[in-house]
């Protein structure tokens, strides 16, 4: 069980990495007008069936070859569930992969979002080969960050330099800052 | 979008740096990142390192990240490549990366108590 959701973001994006995706969508959605928390992961990667997209959603379904079990989508499903909200996953083989988990914002069992900010340039950071695109929606305002717009703007010089993860550190934070978080 | 305008900047400033540099990195940092170590403190010590990078300075280190290596029990793990050899380091904490980022990617002092293999 992850204590924090950007750590369980973290590794559902481990999932997109893994099916060599080149661009990652992550969005969350906090409505506090609504109650309701929406985190939605969408790639570009090698995608799956839908049969066996909607069978991973046992952790004795997995790929791994390394144990047989895969904890990472029952973990997020778990916590819709406890939050009376849903997971929603939708893949099609060559095109990407979507999840959608919904849950009560206000639910007691909801886990904090936690460091958000730090996932996401590490993100950035540890994967400079793949497009990021980060939203965080919170009521009426929002905050979004696209690695795409970055680099066109940086050319030649790599997102993971040393000066500009100091300069992705300050627009996350700041960013979200503004946002009330 | 005051951003992207010192991005530019600083993107500037970084050319002329590259030239000079010719890119080349001293070290490579990376943190195994499945559900396993993520669960066991891998994004700390992903912050860890990289704040202290940032302190030192260390423009020629990359950090990157990996999947799970099937060795759970042991996560975090973080290898550590530098003079063609590959250490990694088993059960790190945020403390245990600054030791690793000082001793190893800086002075090339393997970090003995946390070794969990290394190879040349």
């Amino acid at each position: 069980m992850m204590i924090e959701l950007a750590l369980n973001i973290l590794d559902l994006v481990e999932n997109s990495i893994k099916a060599k995706a080149s661009f990652i969508e992550i969005t969350l959605d906090e409505s506090t007008i609504n109650d309701i928390l929406t985190l939605k992961i969408t790639d570009n990667g090698q995608g799956m069936d839908n049969d066996f997209a909607q069978s991973i959603k046992s952790p004795f379904i997995t790929t791994r070859t390394t144990r047989r079990v895969g904890l990472g989508i029952p973990f997020i499903r778990q916590i819709t569930e406890m939050c009376e909200g849903e997971f929603k996953i939708a893949s099609e083989k060559g095109k990407g992969t979507k999840l959608e988990a919904v849950m009560k914002n206000s639910h007691i069992d909801r886990p904090p979002i936690g460091d958000i900010a730090g996932a996401i340039r590490s993100l950035i950071v540890l994967n400079p080969d793949i497009d990021f695109k980060f939203t965080y929606k919170k009521d009426n305002s929002d905050y979004s960050i696209d690695s795409r717009e970055w680099k066109e703007v940086l050319g030649e010089v790599p997102i993971n330099s040393l000066d500009v993860q100091k300069l992705l550190k300050k627009d996350i934070n700041e960013g979200l800052k503004n946002l009330g978080r | 979008m005051t951003t992207l305008n010192e991005l530019k900047k600083l993107k500037e400033k970084a050319v002329k740096e590259l030239k000079t540099r010719e890119g080349k990195a001293t070290a490579k940092i990376t943190v195994g990142m499945g559900t396993c170590g993520i669960a066991a403190g891998a994004r700390d010590v992903t912050s860890s390192i990289m704040e202290e990078i940032e302190k030192r300075n260390l423009a020629d280190v990359i950090v990157s990240q990996s999947g799970c290596m099937g060795y759970c029990e042991q996560e975090p793990l973080v290898e550590v490549e530098k003079d063609g050899q590959k250490v990694i380091y088993k059960k790190v904490d945020a403390e245990g990366a600054k030791r690793i980022v000082a001793e190893h990617v800086v002075n090339g002092n393997i970090v003995g108590d946390m070794v969990f293999s290394s190879e040349k």
